[in-house]
């Protein structure tokens, strides 16, 4: 232990899921005594929000099932059921939604993201469309799905939408998926490896219908959702939508703090100390989580934001330990992206930052196999790799990762493809996402840029109605 | 009790399905699933289950605080409606 003095002020954290749980149980791990506040707009303690696509949805846990494990006592005041609204930093103060104050000594930003919402009010409002983000929201659709609606309509094929769909499937309902680029998880995957879900979704009975938008929902008399009308000119008879538009995040509260914040999320530097907007890193406000736009050393003059779960822990961790310790004892956040997905008997991992890559190519098994490893590269380099079905073999790619190993890499793999077959990734050029990423490179930091003395409006996402082109791989 | 898999960390071993099948199944060939609050009856099975995984994925409440025990019922704020309902009115 160094020569400086414990911290021992008060701590408060603004985020009581993932993030600010083991954040919380890091800071008393790492000895901290002082006094220490939570804060969430969610009534309920941390729970963990991947089965709420999958194992509550099928009924297979109850809701109530999903509270996250406290390791260890943390000694905390719990503000639950109330919204942070404001973020006085010359003060040292939170400002709550109900009109308390917070005071603070040093500050944990972890509030995540909200799911996006349909972008017709009227037709959002409607009885049977609903988002999947929360646990009220998984309850809600678990009773939905109960009760047998005629038609499920998903809207957007990305992650949580396929989960959705698959476990209609599994509860033998007829369900479309409706998904505005060309193939399933694109924008995570791209349209290469999505084109090879495309499949899947459809052997399991899913009406996919790729390149195409919902352009409007439509209600009865009784303000019931009965119908949906499509791009392609369909209309289809629906009882439940899910809307699975990605994810937006919770910085609202931040708008007018000082601090440097857009709709992209927070900017921090290695260690996880959120810059105010004139770039000048604070000492006494970390981020960590859905809601932080960081810098990786892999991932050069580009700052992440991702929304994987993986990253919540390690980051949490890593903030954390760095609000208490000496400041030479701090560590920087390397974490290198991994994901996770459980869809149609599935076990889709991946690891690195897809959404980078030019190539793809598979290096072990095979898709008609439905058992493959598959890399990822990006001006020659690996940046990524995918496992269906292949879990124990992907852990060997990190280190390709990390060294920005030569693509294709060249590993003589016994049971893989004879002869390497790169093709395209299928990303959308930069600047055309397909709705917001769930993990990408955000451009450089720390301050916002101007374009002729204006702030681009990052929180404008391109209308989930408007059907893109057809687009070439 | 409760626990949680780093689902990133799990590589489908599998010993844990083994240790406690009430408590962890595969799903398909390599999909782990879960209960995250199996009853105390099973602790020394999930404890063994905890200890055998070759990649330690898996994270045991240990915790007496009444937070960490508390075992809320959802829909606390009364109808279970959708998170979509609720920001929609914010947004108007």
């Amino acid at each position: 232990m160094s020569s400086s003095a414990r911290f021992d002020g008060r701590i408060v954290i603004v985020g009581a899921s993932l993030a600010g749980l083991y954040a919380a149980e890091t800071l008393r791990d790492a000895g901290f005594q002082g006094q220490l506040t939570l804060i969430g707009d969610e009534p309920y303690p941390p729970y963990d929000r991947p089965p709420l696509s999958k194992a509550v949805l099928a009924g297979r846990i109850p809701a109530s099932h999903t509270f996250l494990p406290q390791v260890r006592d943390i000694d905390a005041e719990w503000l639950l059921g109330v919204p942070a609204s404001g973020l006085d930093i010359e003060q040292h103060i939170v400002l709550l939604g109900d009109g308390r104050h917070i005071p603070y000594d040093r500050l944990l930003i972890a509030t995540g993201t909200r799911a996006r919402t349909w972008p017709d009010a009227a037709q959002a409002a409607l009885d049977g469309v609903c988002a999947i983000r929360t646990l009220d929201d998984s309850a809600y659709l678990r009773e939905r799905l109960q009760t047998g609606p005629k038609h499920v309509l998903v809207i957007g094929a990305g992650f949580i939408g396929s989960e959705v769909a698959s476990i209609c499937r599994e509860l033998g309902l007829a369900v479309t998926v409706v998904e505005r680029s060309d193939a399933p998880m694109a924008g995570a995957l791209g349209a290469a490896a999505g084109l090879a879900t495309a499949r899947m979704q459809r052997n399991h009975g899913v009406d996919l219908r790729c390149n195409v938008t919902v352009m409007a929902l439509e209600g009865d008399e009784q303000g019931r959702l009965c119908r949906a009308r499509l791009s392609d000119g369909d209309t289809l008879e629906v009882d439940v939508a899910v809307v699975a538009l990605g994810a937006v995040r919770n910085v609202e509260w931040l708008a007018n703090s000082g601090l440097a914040v857009d709709a992209r999320g927070v900017v921090c530097d290695g260690a996880c100390r959120v810059f105010d907007a004139n770039g000048i890193v604070t000492d006494d406000i970390f981020v960590a989580g859905d809601v932080a736009r960081w810098p990786h050393p892999l991932y050069d003059g580009q700052l992440l934001a991702v929304e994987h779960w993986g990253n919540a822990l390690a980051q949490a961790k890593v903030a954390a330990h760095n609000m208490v310790c000496a400041p030479s004892e701090r560590l920087p956040h390397r974490h290198i992206p991994t994901f996770w997905s459980h869809q149609f008997g599935f076990n889709i991992k991946s690891i690195g930052l897809p959404t980078l890559a030019d190539e793809i190519v598979v290096t072990q098994g095979a898709v008609t196999e439905r058992r493959f490893v598959a890399v990822y590269g990006q001006k020659g380099r690996v940046v990524a790799a995918v496992a269906v079905n292949m879990p124990r073999a992907l852990e060997f790619y990190a280190s390709l990762i990390e060294n920005r190993a030569a693509f294709p890499p060249v590993l003589h793999a016994a049971y893989g493809p004879a002869v390497p077959n790169v093709i395209p990734a299928g990303f959308p050029a930069f600047g055309q996402p397909t709705h917001s990423e769930v993990a990408a490179a955000t451009g450089p930091g720390p301050s916002s840029h101007m374009t002729n003395g204006v702030v681009p409006d990052f929180s404008k996402l391109p209308d989930p109605r408007i059907p893109f082109g057809p687009a070439s791989l | 009790m409760k626990l949680v898999v780093d689902l990133n960390k799990c590589q489908s071993y599998g010993q844990c399905v083994f240790a406690a099948p009430a408590v962890f199944r595969m799903r398909g060939e390599e999909a782990l699933e879960f209960d995250y609050t199996p009853d105390d009856s099973l602790r020394q099975q999930v404890e063994r289950a905890a200890a055998a995984c070759p990649v330690q994925a898996i994270m045991l409440g240990r915790s007496s605080e009444r937070m960490a025990l508390e075992q809320p019922s959802v829909g606390l704020t009364g109808n279970v409606r959708s998170s979509m309902k609720e920001q929609v009115t914010h947004e108007q």
